[in-house]
């Protein structure tokens, strides 16, 4: 409320803009206060987790955050132990991260590849019966992945068999390969919002553009790697990202198929069972959580473009 | 302390990593291959499953067929190798256990979706082009990135409980002790247990609908407000009969997409009680009887009437988003 045309402000008589301007300066005052208040109250929690995670032990368990204002002490401490000690209570949340990352990067990039093929199709690829396609790929969002959990755990670990007959044999992973499981479950289920968004950025792109490349004799692969890919790249960034925070900070889909072990179960996991059994051990939860939120902060920090322009597409996963 | 973390005992999980990358590598260049090799008039129909056949072959395995089954289960034993018609279902809706489980679903949805637009609401008007707009909504906007599982963390430690004659280490108690009140176990006493843990999904969510609002009252036509200016509303009137009407769409957007998330909202609860004190929720029970009670038949139920809930309310969002798109 800042502008106020000069023909406005010519017209009112000396008092009358007096009085507006203070009560213009006192809501502006009110406004800015209450959301200054807000901007804090929404800070704090996790600036107490943070400040928290580097005081000692003894201190986190006795006092709390704030008195670190009169008894200023830090260490790294609960950081190294809740990474790298051995002993079973300790986290060793090193070996969590680690599948974390292992879980997520080959999660962002299947679906974001086949989501892209199957758009591209549905886009630009004319063929009989294609709006059914998408309409069907469209309503499966509508399937909480609750529906698909139970059966979808048992395809792994028992194959699948109709009326007795053992048509594919399990899975039967053990130890690393687990992860495939995850990387296959994540993909499946972030396919119907993938597509759907990627055919909404694919379908607009100017038509001239496809059928020039056409006309040049460009087979659909070249049309998909040349034209449409570069200028779907933003789009390719939103979903990407998306799918990252959604796998990173996963909890069921985890817990469900990469076990609860060191061996493929990534950090999520291990927060969820430190927070139920070690409960009061606030020195290594403390750490731990904070060391759960760096990675995704900095990306979504990085490429808050991309996710903002996602949200208002939108493009959440319910 | 010992920290003789062991590196070399994780390569295996980086080599896995490694067989991953090279998995989705040959498997994309194979598809472009074929895309390539594959005729550009004839075989239209090759191009087409080349495309389509990974997608659609997935959401078979992955989900179609899930789907089917699960609706099946929900009418079978715990162990799956009965028919009990309709036993589970009405298990759902009379034991008084899966009936907390109901009620509480119902207050997180009655609850969630209106408190995150009023927050959000309040935030985007507020910041409205002030001078520190960008900053403050990235402030509000960065539990976004924070997992459901460590902002449960972080509120536990917000609502930590210690006796009355020793300091507290928690926030909110710190806060009750100084205002003269006695400490309190937050979590443990129901109904008022579920509130606290909505704080928490409020916490997350407000920020989305401040950036969805704080996009919808820019895009308020200038003329509009000049209008209203000119005829002397006040900021209250301007925020009811102008603000508000413009931006109707966006708000139900917000309304509508914290419906879902509220639905299945499962991390929050398990991390911070695990659904002991009756703040089970539908997403969190479904959990607890398919995966640790083996009543498989049970957390199909659940599962299905989560999908009933769900869908009308993705069917309304989906009419929303193609109106939109027009």
């Amino acid at each position: 409320m800042t502008s106020v045309s000069p023909a406005v402000t010519a017209v009112r008589s000396g008092a009358e803009q007096a009085t507006g301007r203070v009560r213009k300066r006192l809501s502006g005052r009110v406004a800015s206060a209450v959301a200054i208040v807000i901007a804090v109250l929404w800070t704090t929690p996790t600036f107490g987790l943070f400040l928290s995670s580097l005081r000692p032990e003894d201190q986190i368990k006795t006092t709390g955050w704030w008195s670190f204002f009169s008894d200023p002490q830090l260490t790294l401490e609960n950081y190294q132990e809740v990474l790298f000690g051995t002993s079973s209570s300790s986290g060793k949340m090193a070996s969590f991260l680690i599948n974390s990352i292992v879980i997520t990067i080959p999660s962002v990039l299947f679906p974001l590849a086949f989501a892209a093929f199957a758009a591209y199709a549905l886009a630009w690829v004319p063929f009989r019966g294609r709006n059914w396609v998408y309409i069907g790929i469209f309503a499966l969002q509508v399937v909480p992945m609750q529906m698909a959990l139970v059966p979808l755990l048992s395809f792994f670990s028992e194959g699948v068999s109709v009326f007795g007959l053992q048509l594919m044999p399990a899975w039967e992973l053990e130890g690393p390969a687990r992860f495939a499981q995850v990387w296959f479950a994540h993909t499946c289920f972030a396919l119907p919002l993938g597509v759907f968004l990627l055919h909404n950025f694919m379908s607009e792109l100017p038509g001239e553009l496809i059928e020039a490349a056409r006309v040049d004799g460009a087979t659909h692969g070249r049309i998909f790697r040349r034209v449409v890919l570069p200028l779907v790249a933003p789009a390719l960034a939103t979903f990407g990202i998306f799918q990252f925070l959604w796998v990173w900070n996963d909890l069921l889909v985890a817990l469900i198929f990469a076990g609860g072990t060191p061996d493929s179960a990534p950090m999520t996991v291990r927060l969820a069972q430190m927070a139920g059994t070690r409960g009061n051990e606030w020195q290594r939860l403390t750490a731990g959580a904070f060391v759960s939120l760096v990675i995704p902060l900095i990306v979504f920090l990085s490429m808050q473009r991309y996710f903002v322009r996602g949200l208002l597409a939108g493009s959440v996963k319910g | 302390m010992n920290l003789d973390f062991d590196f070399a005992a994780e390569q295996p999980k980086l080599l896995q990593l490694l067989y991953g990358v090279v998995a989705f590598c040959a498997v994309v260049a194979l598809l472009l291959l074929l895309l390539d090799r594959a005729p550009m008039r004839q075989k239209a129909r090759l191009h087409i499953a080349i495309l389509l056949a990974p997608a659609l072959l997935l959401l078979t395995i992955g989900l179609i067929v899930p789907a089917v089954r699960t609706t099946l289960l929900s009418f079978m034993s715990g162990d799956g190798a009965s028919w009990v018609g309709l036993d589970n279902y009405v298990w759902m809706f009379t034991q008084p256990e899966a009936v907390t489980v109901l009620r509480n679903t119902l207050i997180w949805v009655a609850l969630v979706p209106v408190l995150v637009t009023t927050v959000g609401l309040l935030y985007a008007v507020l910041v409205d082009r002030s001078r520190f707009e960008s900053v403050a909504k990235s402030l509000v906007f960065l539990p976004m990135a924070i997992s459901f599982v460590g902002a449960g963390i972080i509120w536990k430690f917000v609502y930590a409980y210690r006796p009355e004659e020793s300091e507290q280490i928690g926030l909110l108690n710190q806060i009750v002790v100084a205002l003269g009140g006695t400490p309190q176990q937050w979590l443990l006493d129901p109904p008022v247990n579920t509130l606290f843990l909505i704080v928490v999904m409020v916490w997350i969510q407000a920020g989305f609908a401040t950036v969805v609002l704080s996009a919808a009252i820019k895009g308020i036509p200038a003329e509009i407000v000049e209008a209203a200016r000119l005829d002397g509303a006040t900021p209250v009137q301007m925020f009811f009969r102008v603000t508000l009407p413009s931006i109707r769409s966006a708000v139900l957007v917000v309304l509508v997409t914290q419906s879902i998330g509220t639905l299945k909202l499962f991390d929050i609860v398990r991390t911070m009680t695990g659904g002991q004190f009756d703040t089970s929720v539908i997403a969190n029970e479904m959990y607890n009887q398919a995966f640790r009670y083996g009543e498989t038949g049970k957390g199909a139920a659940l599962a299905v009437f989560l999908f009933v809930l769900v869908t009308p309310i993705v069917v309304y969002q989906i009419r929303q988003r193609r109106e939109a798109v027009r």
